[in-house]
């Protein structure tokens, strides 16, 4: 088999190669620390009980199909309160709810979405009251 | 070695079965999920105002023409810009002349009151809405109670609906809405470059029990809100004592607007 214009191939090639592996040799050998994610905030303080709507480990992983959820309760269903497993009731709202304890958005929300490389786009609309205030 | 006939028959029939069987994967996955705790919980004692179908009367003779009370508190509570380009304008409630407002029982010889008469105009939350019909991402929909909702997260600003009301009463976000809000509510979102908007009923207000914006914000109590279904409601008594006509309703739309001229 002849492989006509090989060296330009095999440049082409190899400069793919290296360009789509980047980011795996840039990194290398390198720790990026995980976020710090501050929760610490006046409202989350003055909670006697400090707990989400949820357990922790079910929020870390599932906060955005639970937003997403209710999302379609509030807006197509006029649906606005929730139970949560252990029998509490929020009414649902991201900035109504979330926000009022997580009000440090830049340090809890965006830390995480930044580390992750997620760009959510509640806040094209959601008013961040810390951006505005 | 390619395959003999026999061999390529049976990996083809076998192939056909994988790709019209969803994968088992994700059945199991939809069960669990269905049983999980992601389910909204029932609406508890709200104080929220319901109604079989909620109406608005709009009485042009009490209206006084050059006050802008009920637009500027639509306005400041939905966060509607107020955008100077008028190709760009965003708008839920507006004034309108009544050549434009009825424009078939308008003509030369109507006396000059009523041609020089401003009538604010608002989504008719139609029982036949066309933008609904004509949506294709289900973004607007009518509810139950006849509100005809735009749900901005499923919108994708393709604009058939806003071709497809007769009213006018949809806008487009041709820039960003932010920098033009005067005085933003935090208690509302704004929108976003590239999606419809339009009169919500102020459902986000019923649902805590409250009148529309523009009803309260109204001196002169033109603008009446209620539940045309209910005889004792504060519409149905104004709509059985006085004629009342809709915006176009030759087209079929059902507005649920009555005006009374």
């Amino acid at each position: 088999m002849k492989l006509y214009n090989r060296g330009i191939i095999i440049v082409g090639i190899v400069v793919f190669l290296a360009a789509i592996t980047f980011p795996f040799w840039y990194d290398r050998g390198k720790t990026i620390a995980p976020p710090a994610i501050e929760l610490d905030t006046p409202a989350i303080q003055k909670l006697a009980d400090k707990r989400c709507v949820e357990d922790t480990a079910f929020m870390r992983d599932n906060h955005m199909k639970l937003l997403a959820s209710w999302r379609e309760s509030v807006v197509r269903k006029d649906i606005r309160v929730y139970t949560s497993k252990d029998g509490r009731v929020f009414e649902m709202g991201l900035t109504g709810n979330c926000l009022e304890c997580h009000e440090n958005k830049s340090r809890f929300c965006d830390r995480c979405h930044d580390y992750t490389g997620v760009k959510p786009t509640c806040w094209n609309c959601h008013i961040n009251p810390e951006e505005v205030l | 070695m390619a395959p003999t006939r026999r061999e390529f028959l049976i990996i083809a029939g076998l192939s056909a079965i994988g790709v019209a069987c969803p994968p088992l994967g994700r059945i199991i996955a939809k069960e669990t999920t269905s049983r999980g705790t992601l389910s909204p919980g029932a609406p508890g004692s709200s104080p929220a105002l319901k109604a079989k179908r909620w109406a608005m009367v709009v009485d042009a003779n009490k209206c006084c023409g050059d006050c802008t009370d009920c637009m500027t508190a639509c306005h400041q509570a939905h966060n509607v810009p107020a955008i100077g380009n008028v190709n760009h304008e965003v708008k839920w409630i507006w004034p309108e002349r009544f050549e434009n407002v009825f424009p078939a029982e308008s003509h030369t010889r109507i006396q000059e009151t009523v041609r020089k008469q401003i009538i604010p105009v608002l989504c008719n939350h139609c029982d036949n809405p066309p933008c609904v019909r004509v949506c294709p991402t289900g973004a607007t929909f009518r509810r139950a109670d006849g509100i005809v909702m735009m749900d901005s997260h499923r919108c994708i600003g393709c604009k058939i609906c806003l071709a497809a009301c007769p009213f006018g009463a949809r806008s487009i976000n041709f820039v960003n809405p932010r920098p033009f809000i005067r005085k933003l509510n935090l208690d509302f979102p704004t929108r976003t470059k590239g999606v419809i908007e339009k009169c919500n009923f102020c459902e986000e207000r019923l649902a805590r029990g409250i009148l529309p914006a523009c009803v309260l914000a109204c001196q002169e109590k033109a603008l009446v809100f209620g539940d045309v279904e209910d005889p004792n409601s504060k519409v149905r008594q104004i709509l059985d004592k006085k004629f009342s006509i809709r915006r176009r309703a030759e087209l079929g739309t059902k507005p649920q607007v009555y005006y009374i001229l």
